[in-house]
């Protein structure tokens, strides 16, 4: 198996326009992982099934990660009137991004075989934001086995993958609106009855109780 | 009890045997429950082991599983119910004829278990369908389920016939049907029957549980 190196110097030389990028993984596993741009994306696991000397034919897992909007402090500078002179302040201002939605794809070669070392090859593709563009495109016509994996993604995180032959829910029934999977997922309040509650549950509990208006 | 057991026993060592129609009426009930073939997560490999010839519980009138809640006494709830497969157990349970029994089988069917705090996973069955008997376990043993299933008769064997503690299908009143849950936008609607499930009393004051 080729180092996360070669395989990127590999795409490179194939489709040198491809919109990919390497990202290392610090921690001892050095379970690297490359972050491809979505309009290139099928072009890319194309190439990584077909290449002969990769042959990435065998996509062993699909999941979503979901990236919620962290805050940001930007310094902007105002011009503020200060004992009557202006003066150019700058002033720190916090805002919340919009975070992003995370399809992540691990891949390994069946016709190397298990014995070969390595693996696997880690692909990621990030949507715009979590809200109303959270299209990707789907790896389902390069990989048939996402499938299904990709049909629980868009369950759990809400991704819509373009392309995707029957892109329906497949946990959850139909008409179910949320994400669950998704960090500021709210669970149903139902915790009217919890005989033996501890730490988060506990706290649910009392919270209801609270509203329903009985004291302890 | 209209007769003595003393004076039962005398007669019946003279050949005399004596009996009330509540108790062969019952006898009758108990010793013929048909439970439904059915499954629903792992507690259900132990359901079919108690079936067979280990465990054996044919040898309390249950051998037959039926494959259709028309022809079935018994309802095992045995796993997890999902919340999408909810409304699926109670029209099933509606389907069944009176007289009819359901057991929950485990730590799922009777509160949700490990997954209880799952965004997918029913807090227990007895939130819109009458549990007769509840055994923990995960899963339960199939001598668990064997003495949930002589619990089922012994209850069966006490209940009288007439008065307000008579069985369901004997009383021209009783609900025999139960409100199937539909699929909301969030979650099950309604999230519980209130007919079947009344919220229990709060704990007492001082109850470190909460």
């Amino acid at each position: 198996m080729k180092t996360a190196e070669e395989i990127l110097a590999a795409i490179k030389t194939a489709l040198p326009d491809a919109g990919i990028e390497l990202i290392l993984n610090p921690s001892p596993s050095a379970q690297h992982s490359f972050l491809l741009a979505p309009k290139d994306a099928v072009t890319i696991a194309s190439f990584l099934r077909e290449d002969p000397e990769l042959a990435l034919d065998y996509c062993s897992n699909a999941t979503g990660v979901d990236w919620p909007g962290k805050e940001v402090t930007e310094k902007v500078k105002a011009t503020k009137v200060v004992d009557g002179v202006e003066t150019v302040v700058e002033e720190s201002v916090k805002h919340i991004g919009p975070g992003y939605l995370e399809a992540v794809y691990h891949l390994y070669s069946m016709k190397h075989g298990p014995t070969d070392p390595g693996g696997p090859v880690v692909l990621r593709m990030r949507t715009v934001n979590r809200t109303d563009q959270v299209e990707l495109p789907s790896l389902t016509l390069v990989w048939r086995s996402v499938e299904f994996q990709e049909r629980e993604i868009f369950d759990l995180y809400g991704i819509v993958f373009t392309g995707h032959p029957d892109l329906r829910r497949i946990l959850m029934w139909d008409g179910f609106e949320d994400h669950p999977m998704r960090r500021d997922y709210v669970d149903p309040d139902d915790y009217e009855y919890e005989p033996t509650p501890h730490d988060a549950v506990l706290k649910r509990a009392e919270e209801q109780r609270a509203k329903a208006g009985v004291t302890p | 009890m209209a007769v003595e057991p003393d004076l039962k026993i005398e007669l019946g060592k003279q050949g005399i045997v004596v009996t009330t129609i509540s108790e062969l009426y019952n006898w009758g009930r108990k010793n013929s429950v048909w439970p439904m073939q059915f499954g629903l997560a792992c507690c259900a490999i132990e359901m079919i082991a108690t079936t067979m010839a280990r465990y054996d519980l044919a040898r309390f009138g249950a051998e037959i599983f039926r494959p259709s809640p028309r022809q079935a006494d018994l309802m095992i709830i045995s796993g997890t119910i999902t919340k999408k497969m909810a409304p699926q157990v109670v029209r099933l349970y509606n389907q069944m004829a009176e007289p009819r029994y359901v057991i929950a089988m485990g730590a799922c069917a009777i509160s949700g278990g490990p997954f209880k705090q799952g965004y997918n996973v029913l807090k227990g069955i007895d939130r819109y369908i009458p549990v007769d008997v509840h055994i923990p376990g995960c899963p339960p043993r199939p001598e668990a389920l064997i003495h949930a299933f002589m619990t089922l008769q012994a209850r069966i064997d006490e209940q009288p016939l007439t008065g307000s503690e008579r069985p369901r299908h004997l009383d021209a009143e009783a609900q025999g049907e139960f409100p199937i849950p539909v699929q909301g936008a969030h979650d099950l609607e309604p999230p519980v029957n209130r007919l079947v499930w009344p919220l229990p009393a709060p704990p007492a004051a001082g109850d470190s549980c909460g």
